[in-house]
């Protein structure tokens, strides 16, 4: 039983990890129902700009700004030359150029800072916390509890902004009608503009936790694919369907691997979100909490 | 009744001296580079007055009223030419969100409610162009609930459960958040009963009468419309045919054919209506 619940908890809190990045996803498509397949390569370009600066020599506390300020202005910047000029054309277009894009902000990230694998140290040890492992038995790993403190802390933050401030009320409202949004005043590239920004944001934090653990490289980026399924389990447009998806999809792929791997040989990990997402996308399209679609009869 | 006549008769009397807060001058609207829609409207509003802005399906009101808030911009369309002008300053250039906050506000057809926001969220996305207090957000608020009390009680559920006719308020009264000094209606009648449709107009002509929130109102429902308004446009084919009082408009024999399909000799079929509208207008 044990052995259960240590394998369910670090299931549980690495989902944590894939929530952080499925939550980049959601502030942009709630906001303009831009599916943004750029996102995994934003966290890859944040963790690869924030190591670089270290590299360069800046401090911990003078990268972290600095890396932030880079990626609000990327965001701003997509938002000014990728999106704007794509106003009211078909989604699929949209989606087509956030592909175009991801390549785009891969290539320079490279560019900028070379394509060595490089590793990074945020301070944090990942070991697992004593104190736990002697009062109830189960190795509890320090890294992952502080990287689900640092998501709950943004989620909570974010929620509170969708729904108590002008700004966070005008992104829903824009989310749901452009045109009336419009028609009440609400700048929409402004809007669009702040999402972008704070998607940027969002993608550090994920870059900075997820290069810690598995080191800056490449394969960050996809990181993003392991997002779909949080996402289509969460819903898309749902911060805390974000967090649910990603625990649901952390802990069911640690618990398959475990007790379902050694009857089909092993590696279920790396499909089994999958699957499950497919499952439930036929059950329900919208995910568990995707805005229903609300219709008059 | 009298009293309406009285400042009806000022109105037609002084059009050319009475301030106006709206006029349109001679615009045309091209969609899409080739689409010629508006061919040359004009239309003027004077200072807290409703005016009805008349015609069947496809007549051009509803671009009219996109072309004076500007969201024509979103659908691809253009005003090519002419000017509008709110208040003596030039307004076509502007954003939407410029033209809020000069207090041109458009409710548009159709409602367009937040359907995922309360119906008071909906309401206070409407005040997002001005920075003001809680306090005073609250009072805003009031206001609404003050004319719309339906609302009030209402105020926690999603706007895209409640009613069409509490959709159509909820979209009024979130217009009403920006504290604009004119409102473009379009079409509120559509799709609703004919007894929320009086008390929508009845709200209207309060708001008109008590806050002196000029309106320029969209309708197909002609009658209805002209019975709260002050001065009437006809548009038909992307051009005003006849203007006129409200009072005259809706006595008005051409009207009464062309719309009701009244005559003095009776209900006639539409068929006839449309040929005699027709071969009016060669005539012309």
């Amino acid at each position: 039983m044990q052995f259960f619940f240590e394998v369910l908890i670090g299931g549980l809190l690495s989902g944590v990890m894939y929530s952080l990045v499925a939550l980049g996803f959601v502030l942009i498509y709630k906001a303009s129902g831009v599916f943004n397949f750029a996102q995994g390569s934003m966290v890859f370009f944040a963790a690869l700009t924030f190591v670089g600066l270290l590299e360069k020599g800046l401090g911990f506390w003078l990268a972290l700004p600095a890396t932030l300020a880079v990626m609000i202005v990327l965001g701003l910047v997509i938002e000014r030359i990728v999106l704007r000029p794509l106003i009211n054309q078909p989604q699929i277009t949209l989606f087509m150029a956030t592909i175009g894009l991801s390549f785009f902000i891969e290539g320079l990230a490279q560019l900028m800072w070379g394509a060595n694998v490089r590793g990074l140290e945020l301070g944090i040890q990942d070991e697992p916390l004593q104190w736990v492992s002697d009062v109830a038995g189960v190795n509890v790993s320090k890294f992952d509890l502080v990287a689900a403190g640092i998501a709950a802390v943004l989620v909570s933050t974010l929620a509170i902004f969708f729904s108590r401030t002008r700004i966070g009320r005008a992104l829903r409202a824009v989310a749901d009608d452009h045109q009336a949004a419009l028609a009440v005043g609400i700048p929409l590239q402004q809007i669009w503009g702040i999402v972008w920004a704070v998607a940027g944001a969002v993608a550090l934090v994920a870059g900075l936790l997820w290069g810690a653990r598995n080191g800056v490289q490449f394969a960050l980026t996809f990181v993003a694919l392991k997002a779909l399924p949080v996402l289509i389990l969460g819903g898309f447009e749902s911060i805390p369907g974000a967090v649910v998806g990603g625990l649901i999809v952390g802990a069911s792929e640690k618990l398959a691997e475990v007790y379902v791997g050694p009857y089909v040989g092993g590696g279920i990990e790396g499909w089994f979100p999958y699957v499950l997402a497919l499952l439930f996308l036929l059950v329900r399209p919208e995910g568990l909490f995707g805005e229903k679609i609300i219709r008059r009869i | 009744m009298s009293a309406a006549l009285t400042t009806a008769t000022a109105i037609a009397g002084d059009v050319s001296t009475a301030v106006m807060d709206l006029s349109v001058n001679n615009i045309e609207v091209i969609y899409d580079h080739v689409i010629l829609v508006l061919k040359g409207v004009s239309l003027q509003v004077a200072q807290g007055r409703i005016v009805a802005l008349l015609g069947a399906n496809g007549a051009g009101k509803t671009t009219t009223l996109k072309a004076i808030s500007n969201l024509l911009h979103a659908e691809r369309g253009e005003v090519t030419k002419g000017a509008i002008e709110f208040r003596g300053q030039r307004v076509d250039r502007l954003t939407p969100n410029e033209l809020v906050r000069m207090g041109v506000c458009q409710v548009m057809e159709g409602r367009h409610c937040f359907p995922h926001l309360t119906v008071e969220e909906n309401l206070l996305t409407g005040a997002f162009t001005r920075k003001i207090s809680r306090g005073d957000l609250k009072a805003a608020l009031e206001r609404v609930y003050h004319y719309f009390p339906r609302l009030k009680d209402r105020r926690t559920s999603l706007a895209g459960y409640t009613s069409g006719g509490e959709q159509q308020m909820t979209a009024v009264g979130r217009a009403l958040m920006a504290h604009p000094s004119m409102i473009l209606l379009d079409e509120p009648s559509m799709g609703l009963a004919p007894q929320i449709v009086a008390e929508i107009f009845e709200i209207v002509r309060s708001l008109n009468e008590s806050e002196h929130v000029s309106f320029l109102l969209a309708e197909q429902n002609t009658m209805v419309a002209l019975r709260i308004a002050d001065y009437g446009y006809i548009l038909e084919n992307g051009r005003v045919v006849m203007d006129g009082v409200a009072d005259d408009l809706a006595k008005n024999e051409d009207v009464k054919e062309f719309y009701l399909g009244l005559s003095t000799a009776g209900r006639k079929s539409f068929k006839d209506v449309k040929h005699y509208r027709r071969r009016k207008r060669w005539l012309a």
